[in-house]
């Protein structure tokens, strides 16, 4: 197994999840219905519980330092989070978008990370595969009522919101190099082949909800090397406030 | 000591935000080794990923082995047997029930159709009449229901 191929996986799969949680809960309180409320703070804990079980099986297994380290004290340049999951809330359109967006290609990554090499990883797929449903379920229903059975304006707003997170949402699949040996190890089928099911996972969804997918757009690459909008370190900073007025601190 | 005499020890843990089921009942003790008097290892596993209890749990575990005697005690969290709310007892949905939560549908682990929450039988008055109003809740692993039927609000334990 070739451990840098591994951990770039990780660190990717990781910091989306840490970052993405970290803008679903900023809904927490906010949410425009109490369930919403409540049904965003809930996927931010689970997306947390996601990057911390990464964080620890690269601590486990990859001599990495322990995850609240790998969470709070890296930098940002450090970070390989796609660009997508660092963008603000914005209004709920957008947040649910995004939502949807992202949980579907999760959802087709996770299920690919069943039959992963390595067994850690494989075992934690395995596991998360029904608290993932939950995820998938609550924005599918939104993305269908809001796109083909709401008003007008809600149509336009998720078409709005699709046209404008679909560069972002491409960046997900952002290439790697680390991809060639984590497909020859049989620990990952790698981005193409994800974005392709992806793409295929999709369509139905998007179609009954009369969302065009918007074609011909140029993918927003960069996080997963490190560049970041200029977003990602406010949300950084607020996040590991606490943190860093003494790391060393038992909660 | 065998691995019953922990297994019964470990019924007086419990859930701290469910505190009439306990953990052996929930399904989350996973295995337990007693390699003798003095030298007992147990495995759990978190209902949710990011379930917040599971430290809370895993030194709970820990204190009522050692409660028993046994000097040497090791408690690893793992997903090696990933959780699934068929994992639940009879007993444990018994205890679910009395708590006023609607016990976990029995489903096929491989095909989980969320349709099951449409009408789980409300811990009230057992009325299938129910609406699933979200399936997030005050906790990661409890979904929000209202009974048409005796018209109350409740809870359930939502399958995973």
């Amino acid at each position: 197994m070739n451990a840098p191929a591994v951990k770039d996986l990780l660190f990717r799969m990781a910091d989306d999840e840490l970052i993405l949680a970290h803008r679903h809960s900023e809904w927490t309180g906010l949410g425009p219905l109490l369930e919403e409320d409540i049904a965003f703070s809930s996927i931010a804990q689970d997306k947390l519980g996601h990057a911390q079980a990464m964080y620890a099986i690269m601590h486990e297994h990859l001599d990495e330092p322990d995850p609240d380290t790998l969470a709070f004290m890296r930098n940002e340049s450090a970070m390989k989070c796609c660009q997508f999951v660092e963008l603000p809330n914005g209004e709920y359109d957008f947040s649910l978008m995004r939502h949807y967006l992202f949980d579907a290609a999760e959802y087709v990554r996770w299920t690919a990370l069943t039959q992963s090499s390595f067994e850690p990883l494989a075992k934690l797929a395995f596991k998360i595969r029904g608290e993932r449903k939950y995820h998938l379920y609550h924005a599918q229903t939104w993305v269908k009522q809001l796109g083909s059975q709401g008003s007008e304006e809600s149509h336009a707003r998720m078409q709005t919101a699709l046209r404008e997170a679909w560069p972002y949402a491409l960046g997900m699949f952002e290439p790697s190099e680390a991809d060639a040996a984590l497909i020859a190890d049989g620990v990952f089928v790698g981005e193409q082949e994800i974005y392709q099911q992806w793409m295929a996972f999709l369509t139905p969804t998007l179609t009954e909800a009369a969302l065009h997918i918007p074609d011909q757009v140029e993918p927003v690459y960069g996080g997963r090397k490190g560049y970041h909008t200029e977003h990602l370190q406010p949300l950084l900073t607020e996040m590991t406030e606490v943190y860093r007025i003494d790391p060393s601190a038992e909660w | 000591m065998t691995k019953n005499d922990v297994l019964l020890a470990l019924e007086s843990v419990c859930d701290p935000e469910i505190p009439t089921i306990s953990v052996v009942d929930m399904g989350i003790i996973t295995d337990v080794v007693v390699i003798d008097e003095n030298n007992v290892r147990v495995a759990m596993t978190p209902t949710f990923v990011g379930c917040p209890a599971i430290d809370v749990m895993k030194n709970d575990v820990l204190q009522a082995v050692k409660g028993m005697g046994v000097e040497h005690v090791q408690v690893d969290v793992n997903f090696d047997v990933p959780w699934s709310t068929n994992l639940v007892t009879e007993k444990g949905r018994a205890a679910l029930l009395k708590h006023g939560l609607a016990p976990p549908e029995q489903f096929d682990t491989l095909a989980l159709e969320l349709e099951v929450l449409n009408n789980v039988a409300c811990p009230y008055c057992g009325s299938r009449n129910t609406t699933l109003k979200s399936p997030f809740g005050p906790t990661l692993c409890r979904s929000l229901h209202y009974c048409n039927a005796c018209l109350q609000a409740f809870e359930g334990f939502k399958p995973v």
